[in-house]
């Protein structure tokens, strides 16, 4: 069955495989994808989320875990402009937050339970 | 007076000038309180808004403003790429189908050009960002009865100067704090641009 997809905005291209390395090393197979830095270098690229969002399957929905100012921007424009429903933008660490998700992608959790544990853990960001 | 798809382009042909002129001042400005991307980001997006938008003939102001939005949205890179290009997003929508457009329909898409900007970027007025620039304009164009190159100009200048005695709580500068006083915000520098380039192809076009 398909999982939560997952997706990683970062100012760097590093951060965000780095971030997608480490929840494959704890959870294996996970419905991830990394959309880090603009054009080889430090920012955000609208264009590299609107094309994560196309390659992970959404059909049960997806999460958009962010570091910055701007990749929050551009993942809501993202959203917007796909027409996506199910996908939300989190407000939590984007690493913890993200290794949270995966693992409870991993074991079968909807979108709604994830939101609500991420609520949980993470209080403040938001 | 009508805005006019030449006076949509002059526009943004203006601005580019202006950035690409100012793209180490811009960069300076953010490099005191910002992550110093901004001359880099603006000349970057705007040379390829110019570039995008001498490839069509185009008949509407909307379907002008409609490509240098997406082309904003997805080249600049940086805050600054979402919140003009959602701008410009904005002005299109407002504006759409018509050919030219008369001075009630430019305000009404410029109010909306700002309101757009704040629900992108979750702010409001005073918090030194580029919304202390488009504000304030807005309220003087529906001040006045008809187009105005010079009140445009002053007003996004004066507004510009003022972002200096602001302290930051939005965007990069924010993490600042108190010390990002006595600084102009980068973002409005480089609206006074756009707004002194929209002066500019009011006049061309008089
Ligand atoms: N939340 C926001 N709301 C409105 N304007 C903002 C916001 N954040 C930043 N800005 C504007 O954007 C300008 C900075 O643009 P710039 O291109 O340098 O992006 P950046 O802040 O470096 O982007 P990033 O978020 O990727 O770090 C600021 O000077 C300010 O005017
Ligand atoms: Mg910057």
């Amino acid at each position: 069955m398909a999982q939560v997809g997952i997706v990683l905005v970062s100012h760097s291209e590093k951060v965000a495989s780095g971030i997608k390395d480490i929840l494959e090393q704890a959870v294996g197979e996970v419905n991830v994808k990394a959309a880090g830095g603009m054009e080889g270098e430090i920012g955000t690229s609208l264009e590299k989320i609107q094309e994560a969002l196309q390659n992970i399957s959404t059909s049960e929905g997806a999460l958009i875990f962010y570091d910055l100012g701007s990749a929050k921007m551009n993942a809501e424009a993202a959203i917007e402009m796909l027409e996506l429903d199910n996908v939300h933008v989190v407000e939590a660490p984007i690493l913890e937050g993200a290794y949270l998700a995966a693992v409870e992608a991993s074991i079968g959790k909807s979108v709604q339970e994830i939101l609500e544990s991420i609520k949980k853990e993470f209080p403040e960001k938001g | 007076m009508k805005f006019d798809v030449n006076h949509a382009l002059t526009w943004i042909t203006k601005a580019n000038e202006k950035i690409q002129d100012n793209k180490d001042y811009l960069t300076s400005l953010d490099q005191a309180i910002g992550d110093g991307d901004h001359g880099i980001n603006m000349s970057r997006g705007f040379k390829e808004t110019v570039a995008k938008l001498s490839e069509n003939d185009y008949v509407t102001v909307s379907d002008v403003w409609k490509d240098a939005a997406m082309t904003l949205m997805s080249k600049v890179g940086g805050a600054s790429g979402p919140l003009f290009g959602t701008a410009f997003l904005k002005m299109s929508m407002a504006s759409k189908g018509e050919e030219a457009i008369d001075y009630p329909i430019f305000i009404k898409a410029v109010e909306e050009a700002v309101e757009g900007v704040k629900q992108r970027g979750k702010a409001t007025e005073g918090e030194k960002t580029m919304i202390d620039v488009w504000s304030p304009v807005v309220k003087k164009l529906q001040e006045a009865s008809d187009f105005n190159a010079e009140l445009i100009r002053d007003t996004a200048k004066t507004a510009m100067e003022a972002t200096s005695d602001l302290v930051a709580t939005k965007g990069r500068a924010a993490y600042l704090k108190e010390r990002s006083k006595g600084h102009l915000d980068p973002g409005s520098v480089s609206s006074y641009y756009i707004f002194d380039a929209l002066a500019d192809s009011l006049e061309e076009g008089a």
